[in-house]
């Protein structure tokens, strides 16, 4: 609970972060940006799980164990999607996203 | 085991057996030893039928039923009538006799005859199922070999037609379940439970409005496969793509479970509805077969032209189904099997010409009379048999038809009665050409002087679909008082 | 009386014929022969045993015929339709058994020597034995659909007979032609055989027939368009019989099918089958006789009266010796038609109905006489053509002879055969419709003309130079003319009236002096025209050939009867009804259903694009759905 900022200054804050990160998934080229693009989403999430929790049941701590769930999953997925990027890179030279379309064939 | 599953159990086993076979001599060996075993099962049957008929009066005999999907009521019903075993028979016979006329079958002859049998599974399976889901579950099982069979043993535009036949008859599929789903869902009209069963459908009182709905759809799905005008085109293309064992197996008893399911299901099931329909059906059925006819006198390529004079001959079979009385449908039923064996005959003459000439062109052929006489004099009687000559089968099915449909007054009927009649002619005239042009007249092409006499397989596989056309046309009345006694019970659930 | 010896009669045919048919190949030809003749010396013998026993011995019962049947039922229809099989025994299927083995019996014998050593000598006896079996199925038949079942078995051995030449494209051609034209009137006549079935409940001849019977009372229950639905099935009935008899217009497959070996025109084509239209007339004829008054038996009469006028007027003009008999027997066939058609029932007033029959038995005789004669001329000179022949009396002393007593028979010179049944037709007609009677009398004056321009055109005239000398037939072949130029000048003094009669009860027939004066003369004048005309060689024929202008020429074209038919079926039918149904298959029916597939592929093709396979546009794709879903559930979702 912070003292003169109500829960909808920091909803209004997440959600702005949260299109920042779909606008910037669905317009960067580059993977490397769409992955960062991803985390500002994820990351959006996460700050809602915990200020919800904090606001609307503050006895209880499912909020914040869900947030440190997501963070690790983030992690993960980041360093898998990383390797993938490298991996692809080796191949094409290139982390555009309409280079990758080679993979289809 | 019980008489009937072992239709099921026989083919699989033979098909198991296939599966080790190394190479021609072999497969066709074990093909034979299993298509006799069917076919002396199907004889044993017709007494076995007889018999139990004598002193058992349900409406099917040597009934068993096996939950087989317990939630939606789904059961392995079998059971037969006389229909059933009539049906049973010609397809016996016809698989048999397709195994003789494939006996030179060089390529991929296991996955040949596996196929064929698959096929015949489905065949025997749907012909004894009482339970409407196995029966479709049969259905498909039965078109889907089809498709290979066509696509890769044919010859021509074997893709394309192989394509465009099991589209077809998919889409009619697709149509066909929607017919059966309503049933079911409608089947506990009287309350009770909801059930595939046939017999206990025809209890319920499905309500008009019902009927009215899903008649359309359960006719229409099986009426494509039983080559109903305009739904007939994937046929003359099937038949002529496909191998001759194939086509006569299509056409001798593939199309005949179109006439049977109409029967059997849309008939019995929805007779309300029926008569609602009824007169649409009448039209389409009779525009097909005059349509057939006068397709069949124009075309050149023999198979085209039996594929044409099946639209015709089996057009007379829906018309006469839509007829609604005993001698009508007596006269569908014998019609079903006269033109399954007599389809079947031409297709394996057509096949044994082709194989010899490599043409299946009637301008390019002549004189063949002199040549192979057996072949050509087989070709003249099936010719005979199928413009329904007294003393063949074709006559016994088509007098029934015509004196059953003349029993149905008002000026709509007596034409379209009337019109279904002037086949007998226009049949003779397409025959007749067939006959004059390609077995009379002058030898065209010097290199058929030589052609190669026919062989003992070849004679056997067409005396095996020859006799029963003779026995049939010359003493029909067993077979069909055997129909009729059959028929009463579905006739008082039209009354 | 013990009928069931007569079902021998049809079956020693059938076995024979599947004897000969199945072991074609493995029988010699020498046997063949005599396994068909002796096989049907059997039936003949019992066919005369027959007749004997039923006209002479059990056959009258208080002066009155009766009827004999057995039967079997064949297949069930409904509860009262069925099919039986069996054998009726009347007088006139009777005389028809007789009629049926002498001349069949007769061209057995005669086609030992005219088919000698052809390849097909054992399948030809086959098929003569297939058509007698059928024919006296046909005759013994009980009811409709037993005399349809062995009706379309006589035509399909036309058929096979007619085609027997199979290699020539004529024969092919005529063959079909004749199965096809009667196939059509056939066509007519199942119609008729439904309405009568639907209508009375009954196929039985004994039941349809019986003069006090339910069918004849109540004929007028129901009506058609003004007429009585059992009259228009006895039209339909009598267009079956026109087309197998060639009545005019369904005549025009006659002509053609002497295409066929002469042996089986004998038969088929001039003693029994072509009658089979007349015995079906007459087996139904109490129906046509008490129903509507006799409105259907009127159209025979007019039919049958005109035919023979028209045939006889062509015969004139042929030069084919078979054709001008094949037109020969047309005209007599309508001869019989029409006597049928004048015909009252009873007494003396059924003295039409008798005379039919009795020109149906005498004709037989003379007519199958007139063809195996003109077999041997053919035999003798390898054509057809009157032109090749000439001055053959010298060469052919018993052809000729024979040939000449057949001639004066069907000319009705007294005493010979033909001049007792055609004087008694006259008056049949003379009594009911003076009309048809002047027409009977000028068709009597064609006969003998036309068949004595024939006959001087073959045996006198002036001789033409053979290549091989001809020669007098062997005595397989003398022998049946000489038994059938005996039975042409004695069949004529058989009492007729006391045995076949419409009401089967017998009359006195007395010989109508100046009716009998007339015909005769008429017939006389027709000979000596002829005798004018041909005997020598002169142009009298020619000039007044062109005297007749177009109308010779008409009559020589056969009224372009041909034409018309062959503009029909290959000019409409195939033309404008086959081909465009074929086309219209191909291109709207099939171009439908392929249709649905392109456009199925088409559809696919275009919305494919939608799978770019890129993350980002599927993203955009699943945000906006997720947008659009919100907005729907939150506004425009009724709560």
């Amino acid at each position: 609970m912070i003292q003169g900022i109500s829960i909808y200054e920091i909803l209004t804050v997440t959600t702005v972060l949260f299109f920042i990160g779909v606008y910037g998934f669905l317009t960067r080229k580059n993977l490397i940006s769409m992955l960062i693009s991803v985390e500002l989403i994820l990351n959006a999430s996460v700050v809602n799980f915990v200020v919800i929790n904090k606001y609307l049941y503050p006895d209880m701590l499912q909020g914040a164990v869900y947030a440190i769930f997501i963070i690790a999953v983030a992690a993960a997925e980041t360093a898998l999607a990383i390797s993938i990027i490298i991996n692809l890179y080796r191949q094409i030279n290139s982390v555009e996203v309409k280079d990758t379309e080679v993979m289809k064939h | 085991m019980d008489i009937l599953s072992l239709f099921i159990v026989v083919p699989v086993l033979t098909i198991l057996v296939l599966v080790f076979t190394r190479n021609l001599k072999q497969a066709r060996l074990v093909s034979v030893v299993g298509s006799l075993v069917q076919l002396g099962m199907a004889i044993n049957l017709v007494f076995a039928y007889l018999k139990e008929r004598a002193i058992n009066s349900d409406i099917m005999v040597f009934t068993k039923d096996v939950v087989w999907f317990e939630q939606f009521n789904i059961h392995y019903t079998i059971g037969v009538d006389g229909i059933s075993v009539a049906l049973l028979l010609l397809t016996a016979i016809v698989v048999l006799a397709g195994v003789f006329i494939s006996w030179k079958m060089y390529d991929l002859p296991k996955e040949f005859f596996i196929s064929l049998i698959v096929l015949s599974i489905g065949v025997y399976g749907f012909f004894i199922s009482i339970d409407l889901f196995t029966m479709f579950v049969f259905f498909e099982i039965a078109v889907i070999p089809m498709y290979l069979l066509i696509g890769i043993w044919g010859s021509g535009p074997k893709e394309y037609s192989a394509m465009k036949l099991t589209l077809m008859l998919m889409g009619a599929s697709a149509v066909l379940l929607v017919g059966i789903l309503g049933i079911y869902f409608n089947s506990n009209a009287d309350g009770g439970a909801l059930t595939f069963n046939i017999l206990e459908i025809a209890k319920a009182n499905i309500p008009f409005e019902v009927q009215k709905l899903f008649f359309p759809l359960t006719f229409i799905g099986f009426a494509v496969i039983g080559a109903l005008f305009p739904f007939h085109t994937w046929s003359p293309d099937g038949h002529a793509s496909a191998p001759t064992a194939v086509s006569m197996l299509h056409a001798g008893v593939l199309m005949k479970l179109g006439g049977y399911g109409v029967f059997r299901v849309a008939m019995y099931l929805l007779p309300e509805g029926a008569l609602h329909w009824s007169w649409i059906f009448i039209i389409l059925s009779v525009i097909g077969v005059v349509y057939g006819a006068f397709s069949a006198i124009k075309q050149t390529d023999l198979k085209y032209i039996n594929a044409y004079s099946s639209v015709s001959h089996l057009g007379l079979v829906l018309f006469a189904l839509l007829m609604l009385n005993k001698t009508a449908w007596n006269g569908a039923i014998l019609q079903s099997l006269s033109h399954g064996f007599m389809t079947a005959l031409f297709f394996a003459l057509i096949g044994m010409i082709y194989s010899r000439t490599h043409t299946r062109d009637i301008t390019k052929l002549g004189g063949l009379l002199k040549v192979i006489p057996f072949i050509s004099v087989i070709y003249v009687i099936a010719g005979l048999a199928s413009l329904g000559l007294p003393g063949f089968s074709g006559f016994v099915a088509e007098m029934n038809i015509f004196v059953g449909a003349f029993q149905q007054e008002g000026l709509f009927m007596r034409i379209a009665t009337i019109l279904s009649v002037s086949v007998i002619v226009i049949t003779a005239v397409y025959i007749l050409r067939v006959v004059g042009i390609m077995l009379m007249g002058p030898i065209k092409n010097e290199s058929y002087l030589t052609l190669e006499k026919v062989t003992w397989y070849e004679r056997f596989g067409i005396l095996l679909l020859l006799i029963p056309i003779v026995g049939i046309g010359v003493a029909p009345l067993w077979l069909s008082d055997m129909i009729l006694e059959s028929l009463q019970p579905f006739i008082q659930g039209l009354l | 009386m013990d009928i069931s010896y007569i079902i021998l009669i049809p079956i020693i045919p059938l076995v024979v014929f599947l004897l000969l048919g199945i072991f074609n190949q493995k029988i010699k030809p020498g046997i063949s022969g005599y396994v068909g003749v002796f096989g049907l010396l059997a039936s003949t013998t019992l066919s005369f045993y027959a007749a004997y026993q039923y006209f002479f011995v059990y056959g009258k019962v208080d002066g009155v015929f009766q009827t004999f049947s057995e039967k079997t039922v064949w297949m069930n229809f409904t509860d009262t339709l069925h099919i039986d099989m069996g054998i009726l025994v009347d007088p006139i299927s009777v005389m028809m058994l007789v009629v049926v083995s002498v001349v069949s019996l007769m061209v057995h014998m005669y086609s030992r020597g005219y088919m000698k050593g052809d390849e097909g000598y054992t399948k030809f006896f086959a098929f003569l034995s297939l058509f007698t079996f059928s024919m006296y199925g046909l005759v013994l038949a009980t009811n409709l659909f037993q005399i349809y079942i062995f009706w379309e078995l006589v035509g399909v051995s036309s058929y096979l007979l007619i085609g027997y030449y199979y290699t020539k494209t004529a024969a092919i051609a005529a063959a079909k032609k004749a199965f096809i034209v009667t196939r059509f009137a056939d066509f007519g006549f199942l119609i008729g055989i439904l309405i009568i079935g639907f209508y009375t409940g009954t196929f039985d001849f004994e039941t349809l027939n019986n003069p006090e019977g339910s069918v004849i009372l109540n004929w007028a229950a129901t009506s058609f368009m003004g007429l009585s639905v059992i009259t228009w099935a006895l039209i339909l009935i009598f267009i079956g019989g026109a087309g197998k008899s060639a009545m005019f217009p369904l005549h025009i497959w006659l002509p053609d099918a002497m295409e066929g070996p002469t042996p089986v025109s004998a038969l088929i084509h001039a003693a029994t089958m072509v009658v089979a239209g007349v015995f079906l007339v007459a087996r139904l004829f109490p129906m046509f006789y008490f129903v509507e008054d006799g409105f259907a038996l009127n159209i025979v009469a007019y039919v049958g009266a005109f035919s023979a006028l028209f045939a006889a007027i062509i015969a004139i003009t042929q030069t084919d010796i078979k054709r001008v008999l094949a037109f020969s027997t047309m005209s007599q066939l309508g001869y019989m038609m029409l006597a049928l058609g004048v015909s009252g029932y009873e007494g003396h007033e059924g003295v039409g109905y008798m005379a039919s029959m009795f020109h149906l038995f005498t004709h037989a005789m003379f007519k199958a006489l007139l063809f195996l004669g003109a077999g041997s001329v053919i035999h003798a000179v390898h054509s057809n053509y009157l032109k090749d022949m000439g001055g053959l009396r010298k060469y052919m002393p018993i052809t000729n002879i024979t040939f000449l007593i057949a001639a004066l028979a069907i000319a009705g010179v007294p005493p010979l055969a033909g001049f007792w049944s055609k004087d008694e037709i006259l008056v049949a007609a003379f009594e009911h419709n003076k009309l048809i009677y002047y027409v009977g009398v000028f068709v009597a004056g064609l006969t003998a003309f036309y068949m004595f321009r024939i006959y001087f055109g073959i045996f006198w005239g002036k001789e033409r130079t053979y290549d091989h000398k001809p020669k007098e037939s062997p005595l397989s072949m003398t022998l049946p003319l000489i038994v059938l130029a005996f039975l042409s000048v004695t069949a004529g003094f058989i009492p007729f009236s006391e045995f076949v009669t419409a009401d089967k009860a017998g009359f006195e027939a007395h010989l109508n002096y100046p009716l009998a004066a007339v015909a005769t003369g008429v017939g006389l004048i027709g000979i000596v025209l002829a005798w004018i005309f041909y005997k020598n060689e002169n142009s009298l024929s020619d000039r007044y050939a062109k005297a007749f202008g177009p109308l010779y020429k008409w009559a020589s074209d056969k009224f372009y009867f041909d034409e018309i038919y062959m503009f029909v079926a290959k000019k409409i039918l195939f033309k404008r009804v086959s081909e465009p149904i074929a086309k219209f298959d191909k291109k709207y029916v099939d171009g439908t259903m392929v249709g649905i597939g392109n456009k199925t592929v088409l559809t696919s093709k275009k919305i494919k694009g939608i799978q770019s396979g890129k993350v980002q546009d599927y993203a955009f794709a699943f945000i906006a759905g997720v947008v659009v879903l919100a907005l729907v559930f939150i506004y425009l979702w009724p709560n």
